[in-house]
């Protein structure tokens, strides 16, 4: 069986890679594209450990051939930070001491992200029920909910300045 | 070596002779929130996959009549954020909105939902009541079947070789009416729904309910239709002895399983109860629009 | 978020230690950038897989690899012929007692299979499609047998059993006959029967809890390269690279010499990664194939083939005077230990009743096997089922007494001086702190509504000390390296740099730590037991102090005076002759730049056993309302006080506290392994495993106490396994008060309480 030819935009810039037609996103991002940041955690899309954001929605690349990327633009954690300087959340996450292993925190930093696109100013509620599918054993929560709404309100602050 | 094809055809006829060159090993991907799991843990083994996505009109929200037309590939996502359709069909999108995560609402589709067949598909109940339609498109043509006739059994639809859905139709709500949809989990997010209900009310000048549809889902082999307990509230104000009426007539049609979810016993219990919560929203969101 | 309660300090103020720096894998962490198990590559690298028993208990009859091996791509096959068939060995290298037979036989089974999920052989092929097409291409001939997983069938006489060999320890008399019963233990004190008839109040429960897994979000994951000249490399996820570099040794009959063990950044642990299940498999495929071979886990392989903890029944029995002095408890716990023996039940039954003062009691504890998984360390394990029971029971007293929960525990509290349930005299506990701390917080005060209730529940984990072996280096420009073998499963090398950072008086941005393969550090054992930040930290210290001591001598050189004339101070050497008041100090830099004229390089390594670990305790209060037509029950708030000794870095202490909270929260609410009839485990996913979401908790107020552990150099105690123990009894304790029932099965699903509200 021969491989197919995919083309898209990852994290700005362009990806082609050759993958068969049962691989998913995460797989190819992982194998072929050797972007170990997103991670497996179920493969069955309970966990959120694989999160990406396609053409500017949050999904679970486990659940997306690679084959349907073809075209589309991705983004995955390694493209939050910019040029070396830290994305907000991700310096709140560290201040906050928001991950304990750091398995489940690429996840939850993209999901996060697509959070505070959409909905700037979060309450905790909202927060915790867009995070649901994004699984943590270790932190029980609190400081993460607690960082996304501390770099939700820095990124109000800058946008007013 | 598995052979594993993949196609995206950009019409819906090319889609549907795909679809019936392929046989009993061709699948149909929507957003693949279903399909992608069940091909990981082996429980699918196709040998074609057809993806709907790239077919003009099989991602997109669209009012027609006063009714809608959702694309059979419309993320849940689309669905939620759009505001005409939520405001004409409330329960349609709240069901559709508690599917999987974040992450799943940004790819599981309406029509996914349905094709699955699970009877535990949390939009089902809520488009069973809503009287939606879906249009079928397969190797003869296409066609128009009410939502309701489409899966048969867990996992098993009517659909013939080589056809699919392109389209899931809502009729305009008439005037007076509302619905909802409410589903018992064990947590809060992220299960499959142990008991779904689905009320579709209508309310005459007085606010009497004149018309009542009331699906269950997860209490049997499909979602059901429960007839007798939409005809519990007819003539009523939503008092307490209708409210007992629907609670009785709810659990009555019940015919649930004990699976690892919940025990049958529970399962009825509890139909009762989310369909009176659901027929008390749907009561006062139709007051709200009298 | 927390409130630090200290005692008067005896130690001077500390500029880094009770900070919150930054930990410095955290970029790495937060950019995807850090390598974990499954992340890391080789040239060459083969897939690895397991193909596993679908039957819970049957003898092997025969394996057939011809059609596999012909296949093209496949490069190994390995069944337990291939593994040398190791005699009875015990190994204490795991966070419990183990046999190294047992786990070589968890890892490949030889002769029976006694769990769905228990391996049978393994392949390497040079891709996934491959390797899987390879699986399904052996074939296995199995003699199924009748299975037995509850435990109180397992322990029935007539039981299936699953060795035939196994003849019950721990009796009075020896046995007759074979037993899935492994052992019993058992702890006395006083005159039991004496005690209960003098009691004026008697409660008496019987508790049953499911089998929960520790639900680490990475699955098990290793890369293995068995080279042609013999020598070994591991890159693995795993709590204890020295643990992994033994079992593998031992497995595979190889020197220790020869493995070379690196310890991958790891994706959760709690103790559900002390044990081994792919590195022998891999390194046994990487020999015969030639290649190195990545064997990574799915989750449903995690459920099905990766110890869960015990389920157990226990039975509880209080007796106590009416004015609530609690005089006697028979305590008898049942856990199942999996398909072999060595379920948490000693320690359950050690940990029982540490809270209490009780003058008559008797603790029985049964170690069964039964055909699932072999258990494997859960955080504290065996407290959290043993808890549940005992603090449930004594909240039932708190009941029938009329007793405020907290002061009912205040009365029959330990402190200082008393001889603990399992045998040492008590120094330094901080356990009526933690009562006190509850008590007086102010969400023991607030009002309740309707359908809510209030649940209290205390807890205790002995911690311990042990093995570590940690380097200090200076760096020629003034900054530091510490070097330790204990892999981070929650922040601790944070805590390492600060450690060494307080001593040698730097800033903690310049001490930076590693965790080191079993190569390139001095033996350590695992991470677990609570024991990294205090031993491995001792021996930070004591090698940052040694180093402090050389920079002393260097400088009292440099001077050309006594050592004695030298103090440290701030990072600088000061010299402290009246005489010479202008003298300028010496800081760690300049003394680095030229210690190649003053003795060499700047080193110092401590290997130490660690003793003098100090025991931890925690008072929970939970709030919970129950929706009581549908049984569902929403935790609404928190709060846990636990006495830490002293914390090093507040926040990941705070974390400790918050995650086993919530891994408490959801082995009482909604956690459970769950078995068809076949014996096979039907919620092998997240889907329906249901572990705890964000939307399913509040936050989680932690209350740090410190009441300082004299024989740690910072007074730390051991902090990450005490906040799991309460949180089961203080759900249900609070579900016993919404909804007026006792629940005493966990989890406490929806159709439980429904069931339970119903018949009330």
């Amino acid at each position: 069986m021969s491989k197919r030819h995919v083309s898209a935009t990852v994290n700005g810039d362009p990806a082609e890679f050759l993958c068969d037609p049962g691989v998913t996103l995460l797989d190819a991002l992982r194998d072929e594209l050797g972007l170990t940041g997103s991670k497996e955690g179920c493969g069955s899309g309970d966990c959120g450990a694989c999160s990406v954001i396609v053409d500017g929605r949050l999904v679970c690349s486990c659940l997306m051939l690679a084959a349907e990327a073809q075209g589309r633009r991705i983004e995955t954690i390694e493209g939050l930070a910019q040029g070396g300087a830290l994305h907000p959340l991700q310096q709140k996450f560290l201040e906050h001491a928001a991950l304990q292993c750091g398995f489940c925190t690429p996840g939850l930093l993209v999901a996060a992200k697509a959070l505070l696109d959409v909905n700037p100013d979060p309450s905790e509620s909202e927060t915790r029920y867009w995070l649901a599918g994004n699984l943590c054993r270790c932190t029980g929560y609190d400081k993460v909910i607690r960082a996304v709404m501390d770099a939700a309100a820095d990124l109000r602050q800058e946008r007013r300045a | 070596m598995s052979q594993l094809d993949y196609l995206a055809p950009t019409s819906a006829e090319d889609a549907a002779s795909a679809l019936a060159a392929g046989g009993a090993s061709a699948r149909v991907l929507s957003g693949g929130t279903d399909l992608l799991v069940q091909l990981r843990a082996g429980r699918l083994k196709p040998g074609l996959i057809v993806d709907l996505k790239r077919i003009p009109g099989a991602i997109g929200i669209r009012e027609e009549d006063g009714g809608f037309v959702i694309g059979a590939a419309t993320p849940g996502a689309l669905i939620g954020e759009h505001k005409g359709l939520e405001r004409a069909w409330p329960g349609v999108v709240e069901a559709t909105c508690l599917i999987g995560s974040t992450q799943v609402q940004g790819r599981a589709s309406m029509a996914g939902n349905l094709c699955n067949a699970s009877p535990a598909a949390d939009s089902v109940p809520a488009l069973i009541a809503a009287r939606a339609t879906c249009v079928i498109v397969g190797p003869a043509g296409r066609r128009t079947a009410p939502v309701e006739a489409v899966a048969v059994g867990p996992g098993r639809t009517s659909l013939g070789s080589g056809e699919f859905l392109l389209e899931i139709r809502l009729p305009p709500p008439p005037p007076r009416s509302a619905d909802a949809y409410l589903r018992s989990i064990p947590r809060t997010e992220m299960d499959i729904a142990v008991v779904g209900a689905g009320v579709n009310l209508t309310l005459d000048s007085s606010g009497v309910v004149s018309d009542a549809r009331v699906a269950l889902g997860a209490v049997g082999p499909t979602v059901l239709v429960a007839r007798e307990a939409g005809e519990a509230l007819i003539g009523a104000r939503l008092d307490e002895a209708a409210l007992a009426g629907l609670d009785e007539a709810a659990r009555a049609a019940c015919a649930p399983i004990s699976d690892k979810r919940g025990t049958a016993e529970f399962r009825t219990k509890i139909a009762g109860v989310l369909a009176r919560r659901a027929a008390v929203i749907a009561y006062h969101r139709a007051q709200a629009r009298a | 978020m927390s409130d630090v309660l200290d005692r008067p300090p005896a130690a001077p103020k500390l500029d880094v230690v009770g900070t919150r720096p930054i930990r410095p894998d955290g970029a790495d962490k937060v950019t995807g950038r850090a390598a974990f198990g499954a992340d890391f590559a080789m040239p060459g690298m083969l897939v690895g897989k397991i193909k596993r028993s679908p039957h819970a208990h049957a003898r092997i009859v025969a394996i057939d690899t011809r059609k596999a091996r012909a296949l093209a791509g496949v490069k190994a096959i390995v069944t337990a012929a291939d593994f040398p068939d190791l005699a009875s060995e015990e190994y204490e290298g795991g966070e419990s007692a183990s046999n190294l037979r047992d786990i070589s036989l968890n890892c490949m089974a030889r002769d029976k299979v006694l769990y769905d999920g228990h391996a049978v052989a393994a392949v390497a092929a040079t891709s996934s499609a491959i390797a899987d097409e390879a699986l399904a291409l052996i074939e296995v001939t199995y003699e199924v047998l009748p299975h037995v997983i509850e435990v109180e069938a397992a322990m029935a006489p007539d039981a299936p059993l699953l060795n035939a060999k196994q003849f019950t320890e721990g009796l009075d008399s020896p046995p007759g006959r074979p037993s899935n019963i492994a052992k019993r233990n058992q702890l006395a004190r006083g005159d039991l029967a004496a005690g209960f008839a003098a009691a004026e109040v008697i409660v008496e429960g019987r508790y049953t809890t499911a089998a929960v897994h520790q639900g680490y979000i990475e699955p098990h994951a290793c890369v293995a390269a068995f080279g042609a000249d013999g020598q070994c490399q591991v890159w693995s996820s795993s709590q204890g690279q020295f643990m992994v570099r033994t079992c593998c040794a031992k497995i595979l009959g190889l020197e220790s010499a020869d493995i070379r063990v690196t310890p991958a950044e790891i994706g959760g642990g709690f103790g559900g990664k002390t044990t081994v299940y792919l590195e022998p498999l891999a390194l046994a495929l990487s020999r015969q194939s030639g290649a190195p071979v990545k064997m990574v886990m799915t989750r449903e392989e995690v459920f099905r083939a990766t110890g869960p903890t015990s389920g157990a029944v226990i039975y509880v029995k209080l007796g106590a005077t009416r004015d609530g002095r609690i005089i006697a408890a028979d305590v008898e716990l049942k856990y199942q230990a999996g398909a072999f023996p060595g379920s948490p039940v000693g320690a359950g039954s050690m940990t029982a009743l540490a809270c209490y003062d009780i003058e008559n009691f008797r603790i029985t504890g049964w170690d069964v096997v039964t055909n699932s998984p072999k258990v494997a360390a859960y955080r504290a394990p065996g407290a959290p089922i043993a808890a549940f029971a005992v603090e449930s029971a004594v909240d039932e007293l708190a009941l029938k007494l009329g007793a405020d929960p907290i002061a009912l525990r205040e009365k029959n509290a330990v402190r200082d001086g008393l001889k603990a349930a399992y045998g040492p005299t008590y120094r330094n506990i901080g356990y009526v702190e933690t009562l006190e701390a509850i008590r007086d917080h102010p969400h023991y005060q607030t009002r309740l509504g309707p359908n809510q209730g209030r649940g209290v529940a205390v807890g205790f984990w002995f911690n311990v000390g042990g093995e570590s072996t940690a380097a200090v280096h200076v760096n020629e420009d003034g900054g530091a390296v510490v070097v330790t073998g204990n892999p981070d499963i929650g922040g601790s090398r944070v805590s390492m740099a600060m450690m060494a950072a307080e001593v040698l008086g730097l800033p903690v941005e310049k001490v930076r730590p590693i965790v080191a393969d079993t190569a390139a550090i001095g033996f350590s054992m695992l991470t677990g037991g609570s024991r990294t930040t205090f031993a491995t930290g001792m021996a930070v210290t004591q090698a940052a102090q040694k180093i402090v001591a050389d920079l002393k001598r260097r400088a009292a050189l440099t001077w050309d005076t006594a050592v004695e004339n030298v103090e440290w101070r701030g990072g600088s050497a000061w010299y402290l002759d009246p005489a010479k008041p202008e003298t300028k100090p010496l800081s760690l830099a300049e003394l680095a730049a030229q210690s190649a004229r003053t003795g060499g390089p700047l080193s110092a390594e401590v290997s130490l056993n660690a003793q003098g670990a100090g025991p931890g305790f925690a008072a929970h209060i939970c709030d919970v309302e129950v929706d009581p037509e549908t049984g569902h029950v929403t935790i609404l708030r928190y709060t846990a006080a636990q006495d830490v000794g002293r914390a090093i870095h507040p926040a990941y202490v705070e974390g400790q506290i918050q995650g086993g909270v919530a891994q408490g929260g959801g082995w009482a609410l909604n956690e459970e392994y769950v078995f068809d009839a076949e014996g096979r485990m039907e919620n092998a996913g997240f889907l329906d495993y249901r572990v705890p979401v964000a939307s399913d908790l509040p936050m989680i107020d932690a209350v740090i106490i410190e009441v300082a552990n004299p024989r740690h150099p910072f007074g730390a105690k051991g902090v990450g396994e005490v906040p799991i123990v309460p949180p089961l009894a203080a759900v249900a304790n609070a579900v016993r008060a919404a909804i007026g029932v006792r629940m005493t099965d966990l989890p406490l699903s929806p159709p439980k309480i429904r069931a339970a509200i119903d018949a009330r």
